[in-house]
């Protein structure tokens, strides 16, 4: 999801923690236990420690790749050895239906593939990660923290396989609890949101799992939400308005580290010591199923107390609770003094939050559907720095229940009024909000801070009255900025100019490309030769391609190596028009996705550009973009974008076959589109494979220069055009048992074609009109019904013959005479051309030798005209008049063999 | 209904002219298809099966229309789309599209113009959304989605179809003829043009994918055939109002076919161009002067139309000019039979126009020399000389190199027909 972006914005530090454990001489690298992520402007850094789930850089911003950290060494840099874990999105198409069931969509699948390289950089951590092992038989956790990623099976690219809790990933997965669980207090200030998030949501839903899974379904619908489309979500959202996430919001804590708004600072301080206590025993009681209630306690207690105080009925916020599971309703004790003690602060904190919210409450903005509003992102910054200033606390998130979006929304109206009440006197406090909204860059960047408050709010959550305010403002705000709706706003940088890039073509957003479709079916051939007419046409795909198994060979078994190795290639395959090329390679692609899908080769993918198929060669990398992770992007941006894709050490989970083809019209000034198509293989991780479809054997030599030239390597083909004898093979395969061509009739297109071109698509197309001919005359004369040698010869005619010869016969006398006459002063000057006047006095000669009456020039300019349009001629333009020149585009002989049958 | 024709029968001489100038005006305008196409039967139906087998079949096919101006090409799709419209079956099922390479100048407007017509999702009213590179992919993806058995065929027409060779690395026809020759949805592409060497203007790529059909516009029409044309086309319909009269008209028309001076008249126009354009302007002509005091169109008015048809525009130019400016022409003419139309300039012309002067100079003026400059600069302007190509602006008037726009036979022609010439002008030396 989007919301990994916004740390993209933020260079990151990294820093070994503590001291090498492990030292080995040989390879000069030493092992680390921890490494500490900084953002730079961020005081603390965040720890993380071997055995610890990342979140890694993946080729999608959307989609970070999970992984464990096994080792972390540094040799010169700071390398990491990790266990992959996959998406259920990133698992072959083919292979998803092996899971047997939805997926949980916060669901991976440890990754075991051992051509997989499970070394990576430093420098791609994103952060930290809470992954949770569940048993096989057990149910996913029903409602949770976006954070919390669960797995039981293992994906070793063949099969789901089973990991037992006990069995071989288990232990792994045991330090890993405790190793997050561990950092509270400290780990707080991390400078990474997510991190932090995750840090408290697990330990959350650990608990809250330990106590036998009550808060289950909870936690689940907070999950699913947030794995659905945009639209989906966005109800999904508008209904679990309140949803409060855990997070700390980086980006704010850039903006206003030290941001004091002094009512809350006041309070903070005042609250402090109770927090401090509630806390510990937070800690305490954490490991413990008794800490659950806990997580109660600001729940129920909270509003009957501040309903009577207050009068800003917060009643349907509360009752109309989702009644549903409620898990979370255990006896709370601890919930009794809370909810004192919040009844008495309560009046005080909702004065200061309302004096908060205020001035960016607008009608509007309080609607439902705000949560793609600005306003309502703008107002969070202030809110979201409020809970900055409680960090400690943030460790034992508790995630309360939302209200539906209705009693939200009435909550809301009332709040309004109130606040109407308390308009004056706040404006400084706006002026707070509007200085922290300078900092934002943009309305993105607004969006991003609508999560801060949503992370501050539920981090704070625990900790009392000060959360109380908090979440009153957020369930005022009942359809607080959504984390979707934002989304696509908030990307920073590159993800942002890409959404940004989507939309804003003012191409209706779901205009799904179609033909109506036909309101009577289509005919079915009906006769012998409308069969053969159907499979002669070149669309009709062929079961095989015969005479193309050598270089069906030298293609399958290459892009095979390729796809068994894990690695890249090119291929240069060339030929000339219509001697299968595409096809072969198609087919190729064929065998190889069955044969995947037997098993028995690792899966890829197969994306395939034109270069006539784009107005522009920097298109190509949109459309690669497209097929290969469906974003939209600019040129540029989608260069970047496939830039980071195949040079990322990634755990690339399959190859990608790319073709392309007419590869000579990618051609740029610079060729940095060449390059880039041919250089990305040759990356370590890239694992692509090229095969690039030209027309003409030396494109490399002729037209790329040298450094794009030798990245696409000596691994030629090329086609050569078909003789005659493999001609009559595809048309006699295409027809398959069909009779309907005698054989010398094929074997006289397939010769004809043979010494013209070799091109298979002519010779089908002749096959096709001979047997219109055929049908044609015999329904005059009826024959033997098979196309023979006569019907061939018309239909070769009809295509081979030069049409000139024809045009010269059809044309009117003064034409042809008009002809006669440039050739008879053609051979007077002795040159091939001459000007209108010279030719028009041989034509009045002509004229009188005819005994027809001479034309007037402005006719005879018009007859020339006439040849020229037809480009019988080839003219001057005719504001020459009389001095136009001419020539002629036949040759001589054409011309007076065309006139002398006449 | 038939109180009516027995009314309608009593129509007044003006009346039916009236209806006589509609009809045929009608006709003459290319504003109606005939019938049936003439001298083009054979195309015809090759075309009409072939468009048929798109529209039931779904049988991708490209053709090419080809034949010189005024052959009868639009006529001939036209009316094979009428034919086609007809039949049921297609009629719900084919979608057009239009494209024209005078007003498509380009692909990007060509794709917007061909979603419109498709009226293809991205389309709001009469707006089309997105950039070209997502136009292009939109419209591909869109005929992409489609098979040969489930969506609806479309048929594309393009008129001036060389003019679509131009385009940039001819996208829009390798797209089309891709998709002709691939299980897509499936298209007919026909394509019009008057250039006989058209497939050497396609690309190899393009070429290839293209399926080499060609429908040649050509009738080899005879001259009888085409005095019966003429007759056809000046023939009232059966239906006409006044029977009596369109009797007599029909009568007229037959007779006229037979006169000689007018057989002589068309003879000549056929023996200029068989198209129907210009046989519809002669007619044209010949009608436009049928008055109600006129009922019918004599001979007479066949060859008055005849000759504004064929009149020439160089030599009726030349009767406006004065006497001084037909006499540098003349001067320019001896120049140009001394030395082998070579160019010249003023001073070559003004010192033959001097000596001839002071050959002859009973009846023409001594005209100063600023005089017949400007005299030399008119000619200039009527286009009746042009400087050389190449000779230098800087030069000076008096020395820029000029040719002759006007036959030795033009000339001669004005110089008889030039209305009270005087006769020593006339200087055939």
């Amino acid at each position: 999801m989007s919301r990994y972006f916004t740390r993209l914005k933020m260079k990151r530090c990294y820093k070994w923690g503590g001291r090498p454990s492990l030292c080995n001489r040989k390879f000069k690298s030493c092992y680390y236990d921890s490494l500490y992520v900084s953002t730079d402007g961020q005081r603390d850094a965040c720890l993380i420690q071997t055995g610890q789930h990342i979140l890694v850089e993946g080729d999608d911003d959307d989609k970070p790749y999970v992984a464990k950290l096994l080792k972390l060494f540094g040799d010169g840099k700071m390398g990491l050895v990790v266990q992959w874990f996959v998406h259920f999105s990133e698992v072959p198409y083919n292979r998803r239906k092996l899971l047997g069931r939805t997926p949980h969509p916060q669901e991976i699948f440890l990754y075991e593939d051992r051509t997989c390289d499970g070394e990576i950089d430093a420098e791609t951590i994103i952060g930290s990660v809470e992954v949770e092992h569940l048993p096989p038989d057990a149910s996913f956790p029903e409602t949770g923290q976006k954070g919390t990623l669960y797995f039981k099976l293992c994906w070793d690219t063949k099969a789901f396989k089973v990991v037992d809790a006990e069995g071989r990933h288990l232990d792994d997965k045991t330090p890993l609890v405790s190793v997050s669980v561990a950092p509270t207090t400290r780990v707080l200030p991390t400078p990474d949101a997510t991190v932090m998030k995750r840090a408290l949501s697990v330990t959350l839903s650990r608990v809250s799992a330990s106590a036998g899974k009550l808060a289950a379904s909870e936690v689940e619908s907070g999950h699913s939400a947030s794995k659905l489309s945009a639209s989906k979500f966005l109800s999904r959202r508008r209904r679990g308005s309140c949803d409060s996430t855990p997070g700390v919001r980086k980006k704010l804590d850039l903006n206003s580290p030290n941001k004091k708004l002094t009512t809350d600072d006041v309070l903070g301080e005042l609250l402090n010591e109770e927090i401090e206590s509630q806390t510990e025993m937070a800690r305490k009681l954490q490991s413990t199923p008794s800490k659950l209630p806990l997580q109660e306690f600001n729940l129920s207690p909270l509003k009957s107390s501040n309903r009577p105080s207050n009068g800003m009925s917060m009643t349907p916020l509360r009752s109309q609770r989702p009644p549903s599971p409620s898990p979370h309703t255990p006896p709370d004790h601890t919930s009794d003094w809370v909810s004192r003690f919040l009844g008495c602060c309560l009046i005080g904190f909702l004065f200061v939050f309302c004096s908060l919210t205020f001035p960016l409450f607008s009608p509007r903005a309080r609607t439902p559907s705000q949560k793609k509003d600005p306003v309502s992102a703008i107002k969070e910054p202030a809110l979201g720095s409020l809970a900055e200033e409680l960090p400690e606390v943030s460790e034992q998130t508790d995630i309360t229940p939302r209200s539906k979006r209705k009693s939200a929304r009435l909550v809301s109206s009332r709040i309004r009024k109130q606040l109407n009440l308390l308009n004056a006197g706040e404006d400084q406090v706006f002026e707070d909000d509007s200085g922290d909204e300078c900092f934002v860059p943009s309305k993105k960047d607004a969006g991003s801070t609508s999560e801060d408050e949503e992370s501050g709010q539920a981090e704070s959550e625990d900790e009392g009255i000060s959360v109380k305010k908090r979440r009153l403002a957020a369930s005022c705000r009942t359809p607080r900025s959504s984390r979707k709706a934002p989304a696509s706003a908030r990307t920073p940088h590159k993800s942002s100019s890409k959404k940004v890039v989507s939309n804003k073509p003012r191409t209706p957003r779901h205009a799904t490309p179609g033909i109506p479709s036909r309101s009577l079916p289509a005919r079915k051939p009906g006769n012998v030769l409308e069969e053969a007419r159907a499979r002669l046409h070149v669309s009709s795909v062929p079961d095989s391609l015969p005479c193309r198994e050598q270089e069906f060979q030298d293609i399958y078994s290459f892009v095979e190596s390729k796809i068994v190795g894990g690695n890249g290639g090119c291929m240069y395959i060339s030929g000339v028009p219509g001697t299968g090329k595409t096809a072969t390679v198609h087919e190729v692609i064929r065998c190889l996705q069955h044969a995947s899908e037997q098993d028995e080769l690792p899966s890829f993918r197969f994306i395939e550009i034109n270069g006539m198929k784009m107005t522009d060669p920097h298109q190509a990398y949109v459309q690669i973009l497209q097929k290969l992770t469906n974003q939209k992007a600019t040129a540029d941006h989608a260069a970047a974008l496939l830039e980071k894709r195949f040079s990322n050490p990634a755990p690339q989970k399959e190859t990608t076959v790319l073709l392309v083809d007419e590869l000579d019209l990618l051609w740029t000034k610079k060729q940095n589109v060449m390059y880039n198509l041919f250089d990305w293989p040759t990356r370590r991780y890239a694992r692509l494979v090229v095969l690039a479809i030209a027309n003409t054997m030396d494109l490399p030599e002729r037209i790329m220069i040298n450094r794009v030239a030798s990245r696409l390597g000596l691994t030629r083909m090329s086609f050569q055009p078909y003789s005659f004898k493999q001609l009559q093979q595809i048309i006699t395969s295409r027809l398959n048992q069909v009779k309907a061509f005698e054989e010398d009739a094929v074997q006289l297109v397939s010769r004809k074609v043979a010494a013209l071109s070799g091109d298979a698509r002519r010779c089908l197309d002749i096959c096709r009109r001979a047997t219109e001919i055929c049908e044609h005359s015999s329904s005059r004369q009826p024959g033997s019904g098979l196309v023979g040698m006569a019907h061939v010869m018309e239909a070769l005619d009809e295509m081979f013959s030069s049409s000139y010869i024809s045009a010269i016969r059809c044309a009117s006398t003064q034409e042809q005479l008009f002809l006669r006459a440039v050739i008879a002063e053609f051979r007077r000057l002795g040159l091939e051309e001459a000007t209108f006047q010279q030719v028009f006095v041989q034509h009045r000669a002509l004229c009188r030798m005819e005994g027809l009456q001479p034309i007037s020039v402005s006719e005879g300019l018009a007859v020339c005209q006439r040849l020229g349009t037809s480009r019988i001629l080839l003219l001057e333009p005719s504001r020459l008049d009389l001095l136009l020149r001419v020539r002629l585009n036949v040759s001589q002989d054409d011309v007076l063999y065309a006139l002398k049958e006449d | 209904m038939s109180k009516r024709k027995v009314k309608d029968q009593q129509l007044t001489v003006g009346q039916c002219v009236c209806q006589v100038h509609r009809i045929l005006r009608e006709r003459f305008c290319f504003q109606k298809l005939p019938s049936a196409p003439v001298g083009l039967e054979s195309q015809h139906k090759h075309l009409l099966e072939l468009l048929k087998r798109t529209a039931i079949h779904g049988e991708s096919n490209s053709v090419l229309i080809v034949g010189p101006r005024g052959a009868g090409k639009t006529m001939l799709l036209k009316s094979v789309l009428n034919e086609l419209l007809d039949v049921k079956e297609v009629k719900s099922n084919i979608l057009l599209v239009q494209l024209n390479g005078l007003l498509q100048t380009d692909d990007r407007i060509a794709l917007k113009e061909i979603t419109r017509q498709l009226n293809l999702e991205n389309v709001v009213g009469d707006k089309v959304f997105g950039s070209f590179a997502e136009n292009l992919a939109f419209l591909l993806e869109a005929l992409k989605k489609g098979d040969r058995s489930s969506s609806r065929p479309v048929l594309f027409t393009l008129d001036e179809f060389d003019l679509f060779t131009h385009h940039k690395n001819q996208t829009l026809l390798y797209n089309l003829f891709d998709i002709s020759q691939s299980a897509q949805t499936p298209v007919a592409v026909v394509g019009l043009t008057c250039r006989v060497d058209v497939l050497e203007l396609l690309e190899k790529r393009v070429k290839s994918r293209f399926s080499h059909r060609q429908i040649q516009a050509l009738s080899p029409m005879d001259f009888p055939q085409y005095v019966e044309l003429v007759q056809q086309q000046l023939s009232l319909p059966q239906e006409f109002p006044d029977g009596r009269f369109a009797h007599e008209w029909n009568n007229s028309v037959k007779a006229l076919c037979e006169d000689k001076s007018v057989e002589d008249v068309l003879r000549k126009h056929f023996n200029l161009s068989k198209d129907f354009r210009s046989l519809h302007m002669l007619l044209f002509l010949a009608l436009s002067c049928v008055t109600p005091s006129n009922p019918t169109i004599k001979p007479s008015l066949l060859l008055e139309a005849s000759r504004l048809c064929t009149m020439d525009c160089k030599a009726n130019m030349l009767h406006g000019l004065s006497i001084l400016e037909l006499c540098l022409i003349i001067a320019m003419k001896h120049l140009n039979d001394h030395y082998q139309d070579e160019p010249f300039n003023f001073e070559m012309v003004y010192n033959e126009f001097k000596k001839f002067l002071q050959r002859k100079s009973h009846s023409v003026h001594s005209f100063e020399k600023p005089v017949v400059i400007k005299a030399f600069e008119h000619l200039q302007q009527l286009e009746l000389i042009r400087p050389v190509d190449g000779s230098a602006s800087r030069t000076q008037k008096e020395y820029q190199l000029m040719k002759l726009l006007l036959d030795h036979t033009q000339v001669m022609e004005a110089l008889q027909r030039y209305p009270q010439c005087p006769t020593d002008v006339n200087w055939s030396d």
